[in-house]
């Protein structure tokens, strides 16, 4: 299990962090993205299937090829997202423990 | 302090914990009885539900419509798949925003933990194009405007 408030599960693979990484220093085809990995090329796409939806790459057609590229603030987005989910999850279980405490006022606690 | 965790599972899942002081009875019967749960699920402060259908058996209807008393709402319907009273309640919902997002199944535990109940939420990820209509659903622009109004008010 990974901690959402700093990464996603997507960026959890070894292998997906590579690529992400060589992504970083600029568009690279599915061949060339495999070469460095001792993994197949169809186990590379699996990967760029699961990055790009998770929205951290983009991929072109160029003829035969489709080179992959960097999302930008792909990874952030996704913080963000967590962060929202998260405040209102708090807020809502902040919220929950009232009513909870409303439902068996202890004693000597006025009932709001 | 943070009672709150919130984890991945895999590449699909959400796992959310939170203790509460309160036995598991009164914490599932705070998730069931529509009076309760309009009390506390609204997400950000200055939110409110206005509409809040609830009904706690297999395949029975959910639908929480939720306002912000400045023109903005949207809303969630649902069914309830499995109840196991006090332990654990199995939903699905979907947000109107106002396109529909994909189904999203939450499994929810509650445990006894000492006089308390720990609870233990398990949900769907949802995919890029879910969450970045969620953040721009307006939940979110209008939490500091709340924010402000509830400072005035206090």
């Amino acid at each position: 299990m990974l901690d959402l408030d700093t990464t996603f599960s997507a960026l959890s693979d070894p292998t997906r962090r590579a690529i992400l990484g060589r992504l970083a220093l600029g568009e690279q085809t599915v061949m060339e993205l495999a070469q460095p990995f001792d993994i197949s090329q169809p186990a590379i796409s699996k990967h760029l299937r699961v990055l790009e939806s998770a929205g951290l790459i983009a991929r072109r057609v160029e003829g035969a090829k489709r080179p992959c590229r960097l999302i930008e603030g792909g990874v952030e987005a996704i913080d963000q997202w967590l962060a929202m989910l998260r405040r209102a999850l708090a807020s809502n279980y902040d919220r929950l423990d009232e009513v909870l405490a409303d439902m068996k006022p202890p004693k000597g606690r006025k009932k709001r | 302090m943070s009672k709150l965790t919130l984890k991945t599972e895999g590449d699909k899942y959400i796992v959310v914990t939170r203790r509460f002081a309160a036995p598991p009875e009164a914490v599932y019967r705070a998730h069931t009885d529509p009076k309760l749960v309009q009390k506390w699920l609204l997400g950000p402060e200055g939110w409110t539900m206005p509409v809040c259908i609830c009904e706690a058996k297999p395949k029975g209807r959910i639908r929480y419509e939720w306002a912000n008393g400045k023109g903005a709402s949207f809303y969630l319907t649902g069914e309830f798949i499995e109840l196991e009273p006090c332990q654990r309640i199995v939903h699905v919902e979907r947000m109107h925003l106002p396109d529909v997002t994909p189904d999203n199944r939450v499994e929810t535990r509650f445990e006894p933990d000492g006089t308390g109940t720990f609870m233990t939420m398990r949900m769907t990820l949802p995919d890029v194009e879910t969450r970045t209509r969620m953040l721009s659903s307006g939940m979110e622009p209008g939490m500091e405007a709340s924010y402000v109004r509830l400072e005035r008010m206090i």
